[in-house]
């Protein structure tokens, strides 16, 4: 009796030191980025347009202009797809074989490096065009939101009670009335804060756009030609010599931080209201 | 008296074979409540369920013999389960309110069937629910989400939704089993009103209910039907032993 409770005692202390250990190096890199980035986010930064590195009241404009025009892009293309990619393996194709292999390829997909993704949007969308653009990255992005979205979404409509369709189909509705009348309307919270949580994940990602948006040095709206993005650029301002890129590196980096941390609040926002009914 | 569904040497099959229905013959009267009592498993709902041809919504199920409904097979190839499911209603044992507005869920149905003139919409929707004894209730709030209604509320904004597209037959699958002494009154009550537009079967654990409500009553026990009659004769003078036993209690 005496040892159970000893042995308890010590697994009850590694757990709360293995937490606290990663808790502090998580706190310790959010504390930098706040420390180093608030003063650097200035409206400067995201009205103006970059400078060279000596000439002072240069911004970020470009990448900011360039990293929502590929994120939205993405989305407009992984949601879609996503969304009814999910809607067919848990409706229609639900008691088919193969459904399971894909629900199972998704999951693996969810982990693949994000970089691997943009070495292959780069072999069939850079490559064979000649040149960077806007376009390929957001392709690249969709990618990997494409395995999130369908997953969710296949959990979400799973989660709805059979019954509640069968009521449904017994008022003589058609399948596609009852998915997208019935089924979507309660389960439709959920897929949403599901596609806003993979917006968060792709927001943050950098190696992807590496090879597929690279960068520009001006504002532009072109997703046919190279765009910058936050991430990249904080790559590149990063690895600069100059400390006024240092500067704007960190304020950008506080920046998307704080995107980050704005999608996932709702998202769980979302999550808790949806689980409050 | 006439007979509304015809149902002659009806088999039914689950996937993997599994033989749930044997040599089913029993006839559904008009404007009648026909109660289907019986022990657990005993192939009840199965039974009401082929009626609407709701298996038919899960692969590997089988059906063999003929249900004949408006003088045609209704397990034939070629009929319309639209049509079919808009004729022949259901309520389930759990309510099942849509996730949307109270007006909403009774007008679905309505709207399917391609309603669309407002004023007619409104009319039936209150039609619908003064009939199902639920619009003094629920008046004031349609625009509300029927998720905010009470469980005896629900099934019967549940009943309103199934009988404001005026089917023939409405088929019941334990109505009551999950509600309170009251609404299980009140929804009673509403099935014995509503025979005499529709046919109406039920499938009930509860044989008080059964003999309070029904016209005919149907025993069945191990997939097969045992014995049919009038409610009060299968209750007090049955022909079959098994039956006598089931109905004083002995089992089940």
């Amino acid at each position: 009796m005496r040892k159970r409770k000893i042995i308890n005692k010590i697994a009850l202390t590694i757990c709360f030191f293995t937490a606290l250990w990663g808790l502090f190096w998580l706190f310790f890199i959010i504390f930098d980025v706040i420390q180093h980035g608030i003063t650097a986010l200035t409206p400067s930064l995201i009205l103006n347009d970059p400078t060279p590195p000596d000439v002072p009241g240069g911004g970020l404009k470009h990448a900011i202009i360039g990293h929502l025009l590929i994120t939205i892009t993405a989305t407009l293309i992984g949601v879609p797809i996503g969304v009814l990619g999910g809607t067919f393996l848990a409706e229609y194709g639900r008691n088919w074989r193969v459904s399971r292999i894909i629900s199972f390829l998704a999951d693996t997909m969810v982990s693949v490096p994000a970089i691997i993704v943009g070495a292959f949007v780069y072999a069939i969308l850079v490559k064979p065009f000649g040149h960077f653009s806007g376009f390929a990255g957001a392709v690249a992005l969709a990618i990997i939101m494409i395995p999130v979205i369908v997953r969710t979404t296949e959990n979400m409509l799973s989660l709805i009670p059979w019954t509640l369709r069968e009521a449904a189909f017994a008022l003589g509705a058609p399948y596609y009335k009852v998915i997208f009348q019935i089924v979507y309307r309660g389960a439709g919270m959920g897929i949403f804060t599901g596609i806003i949580l993979a917006i968060a994940r792709v927001t943050g990602e950098a190696a992807p756009l590496l090879f597929t948006s690279f960068n520009n040095a001006f504002t532009s709206y072109d997703l046919r030609e190279p765009l910058a993005s936050l991430t990249v650029t904080i790559f590149q301002y990063a690895m600069g010599p100059y400390e006024e890129w240092h500067r704007q590196a960190w304020g950008a980096s506080f920046l998307i931080t704080l995107l980050i941390l704005a999608l996932t609040l709702l998202g769980r926002y979302l999550i808790k209201r949806r689980f409050r009914h | 008296m006439r007979v509304e569904i015809d149902i002659r040497n009806l088999n039914f099959y689950y996937s993997g074979n599994n033989h749930v229905l044997k040599n089913i013959n029993l006839q559904i009267y008009k404007n009648k409540i026909t109660a289907l009592i019986g022990p657990s498993g005993c192939g009840k709902t199965t039974l009401l369920r082929c009626l609407n041809r709701i298996h038919d919504l899960y692969p590997g199920n089988r059906y063999e013999g003929e249900i004949i409904f408006e003088g045609r097979n209704i397990l034939s190839k070629d009929i319309d389960l639209i049509e079919l499911r808009s004729k022949i209603g259901m309520v389930f044992q759990k309510p099942t309110p849509f996730p949307m507005s109270i007006f909403d869920n009774v007008a679905y149905g309505l709207k399917l069937k391609g309603i669309k003139k407002k004023d007619e919409l409104r009319e039936r929707v209150e039609k619908a629910l003064r009939e199902s004894a639920l619009w003094d209730e629920v008046k004031d709030k349609l625009n509300q989400s029927a998720l905010g209604l009470s469980g005896g509320q629900q099934q019967r904004l549940c009943i309103a939704r199934a009988i404001a597209v005026e089917p023939q037959v409405l088929l019941f699958d334990e109505p009551t089993s999950a509600l309170d002494p009251i609404s299980t009154a009140k929804i009673e009550d509403l099935i014995v009103q509503l025979k005499e537009k529709i046919t109406i079967v039920i499938v009930t654990h509860n044989m008080q209910q059964a003999a309070r409500i029904s016209d005919y009553t149907a025993f069945m026990y191990l997939g097969e039907l045992i014995e049919f009659g009038p409610t009060e004769k299968i209750f007090t003078n049955p022909e079959k032993k098994l039956t006598e036993d089931y109905v004083t209690g002995r089992f089940g």
